[in-house]
Parts: C-alpha cells; structure tokens; sequence
C-alpha cells in the first residue's frame, strides 16, 4: 500500500467523510479533521506506518493535507 | 503519608446560559453546547473577589472537615483570575479567615494550579500539618466578547480540600495521597495565555492537541508505577475543560466515559477551581467510604498537567 493510501485510511477511520480528499485540500477548512479529531488521526498514522510521532510535532500546519502528512512521514523514515 | 480529608465549593448564584453569551457573542448557542457542551456557567458579582470565592469554599470545607481555620498550617491559593499582580489572594484569604501569621502561598498557573497544590500539599503537610488548599477563578472578567471560541468557555466559582498528615487526625481521611506526578513544558507558554490588563488567549487547537495526548499518558504511566491499571479506577476526577476533552481521555485509557465524573454542563470552565469543584460535588454524591482507587488530573496553561494516584484510606 502506498503512503498516500495508508494516510486516506486513517483519515476515513478517524472522519466520516464520503470521498478522500485532495492531495492538497485542507482537511481542516473543509471540516474533515478539527482539535478531537487530529489526535486520532496522529494515533492512527502511528500505527499504520509504525512511526512514533512526538508530541512536539504535533503542530496542526503539519497534518492540513494528505500532501504535507505523506512529506512529514517521510521525514520521520528519513 | 497525607490524606485528603474533605473537599467544598462555592459557585456563584448568577447562571448565564448559552442564549445569553449567543446574544452577546454572536456564537450560535446550539453550537457552544456541541463544541464544549457546557449548557450554563455562573459568574461572580462586580462587587465579589477572587478571595472572596475562596473564603466560602475554604469555609464549607473547613465545616466538612469538623475543623476550624486555626487548625490550619499553611494556605495554598490557586488562581489564574487574581485581580493584581502580588500580592495575590492567598494571603487576603487568609486574613479573611483570621490568619495572621500563618503562610499563605500563590499558585498563579491557572487551570492546572490545584492539582499542583494538591501534590504540593502531599508532600508538605507532614511538616506543615493540616493544608488548606484553595482554587478560586472569577474568569468572567479575563475573557472577551470579541473572541467567542474563548469566551463562551469560562465560568467562575472556588473549590477546596484539605490535606492532613496521618499524625494530625486519629479518623486520617478519606483517601490517602499515593502518588503523584507533574509535568511543565513551556514551549507552549504562548498557547494559553493571559497578559497583564488584558483577556484569556488560547490557541485550542494546541491546547486540545497536547492535552488528548499528555493526560491519558500521564495517568496511564502513575497508574502502571503503582501496579494498576485504568479499569481499577473506580473515578477520574479530572479538570473541567471541555466535554469532548474527557471523553477522549476516556477512549484513550479504554475505560467508560462516565467513569469520569463531569459537571462542565451546569457551571463550564472554572479553570483550576474545576477539579476541585468536581471533587467536592463527588464526594458530596458519594458520602460513602471510597472503596477503590480515584485519579485526580488536570492540564491548562504552561503547558501544565499531571495526576495524582488517591487509594482508599
């Protein structure tokens, strides 16, 4: 499964939303995460991807799109 | 060894309602009892302090301890709301209960300020004797119309607890302190914040954020330290901050969320009067003897937070 996929099945575990969104649609202005919502998804990102995400990176900015999520994660593997 | 020997509170009597603040605020009042779901919130009259508050808890708690204010060592004070910068309100509470040469300390961090003086409190009673510690917040006067997501939040009102040391009472108390733990991390200082002269800022995204992550791991590593696990909590007495805030924490310990005692409907955000306005309800509810462990916590400004472990004494 390729990241991009990976990230779109957290998003629709933790949001219920009916089609995934664009690569570079903010998932916070259309409504798709909000402040209860983004710590699931950061939650579930880490099990995906077996990544340990620090609390110090979670800074919403970092999480608006599937583009920036893909980006931050790839940092994290590097 | 120290005790929690017996909580109070005071809230004011005027209740504003979520029709009011839509008036004032422009915020929609169905949609302020779904983000927070607070339906109500009482605020102190123009006249009443941030001691003033605290007096009527500190006396209902006195009054439920069968103790008097000299039997008291030393006051601790928690607020975020206090009407000047020193001195603070801890030593006019303690003028206001004929104190005069006893210490009377500020604990000036807001929301997470009485589960501080509570684990304060634990360590310092077997030297200071019985402890008298206090939260009173009059946030009304710190928030801003203009900034709805803020302002529908807050209300005021003051809790208290004393904690004796197990030499300062044959019947001890009602729980004994166990454990406790406490964090700061300021490079959120700026999160949530209020200046000089001006009015509560709080960034909610950060703050929801890290809270949803930094309270459940707190209680869940006090908890695991001292051999036990979330479902052996038989209460979480937790800071009032918002509704949604305590059923995360809930789903994140896998316990059921009304193992979280929760009054944020009737009276909103107190700051760190909350916990013990929640504790003091609790017990109230409960006259019973605990019989099974009860987790205080609290997060809020500084970023702030930790627990503490309470056992059946």
């Amino acid at each position: 499964m390729s990241t991009q996929a990976g990230i779109l099945k957290v998003i629709h575990a933790v949001a219920d939303i009916p089609n995934d969104p664009a690569p570079d649609e903010s998932l916070f202005d259309s409504g798709t995460l909000d402040s209860f919502t983004l710590p699931d998804l950061v939650t579930g990102l880490e099990k995906e991807f077996d990544v340990k995400i620090p609390d110090a990176d979670l800074v919403p900015e970092r999480f608006d799109t599937v583009t920036k999520i893909e980006a931050y994660l790839d940092s994290r593997k590097s | 060894m120290s005790y929690l020997r017996a909580f109070g509170h005071y809230l004011p009597p005027l209740s504003v309602s979520n029709a009011a603040l839509e008036a004032r605020t422009g915020r929609d009042a169905a949609s302020i009892e779904k983000t927070s779901g607070i339906l109500e919130r009482r605020y102190a009259a123009a006249d009443v302090s941030v001691a003033d508050l605290g007096l009527a808890a500190a006396n209902i708690c006195l009054e439920n301890a069968n103790l008097t204010a000299n039997d008291i060592g030393l006051v601790l004070l928690s607020s975020g709301s206090a009407e000047r910068a020193f001195p603070g309100p801890a030593s006019v509470l303690a003028a206001k209960l004929g104190l005069t040469a006893t210490p009377a300390i500020d604990i000036p961090v807001a929301s997470a300020g009485s589960l501080i003086g509570l684990a304060f409190a634990a360590d310092l009673a077997p030297r200071y004797g019985n402890i008298l510690v206090v939260a009173s917040e009059i946030m009304s006067r710190r928030i801003s119309d203009a900034d709805p997501d803020t302002a529908i939040l807050f209300g005021d009102g003051a809790g208290a607890c004393i904690v004796s040391p197990d030499t300062a009472t044959p019947e001890k108390g009602l729980l004994r302190i166990a454990d406790t733990a406490l964090f700061t991390d300021g490079n959120y200082a700026d999160a949530l914040q209020l200046q000089h002269g001006g009015s509560i800022q709080m960034k909610g995204l950060d703050v929801i954020i890290q809270a949803s992550r930094k309270i459940p791991r707190s209680i869940e590593d006090l908890l695991t330290k001292n051999k036990l696990k979330p479902a052996d909590v038989g209460v979480f007495l937790m800071h009032q901050a918002n509704v949604n805030l305590i059923r995360k924490v809930a789903t994140a310990l896998q316990v059921p969320a009304d193992r979280f005692f929760s009054n944020i409907s009737h009276y909103g955000n107190t700051s760190s009067a909350s916990l013990l306005i929640a504790s003091s309800e609790w017990r109230a509810a409960n006259p019973n003897p605990p019989i099974a462990p009860i987790v205080f916590a609290a997060f809020g400004a500084g970023f702030n937070w930790g627990a503490i472990l309470a056992l059946p004494a």
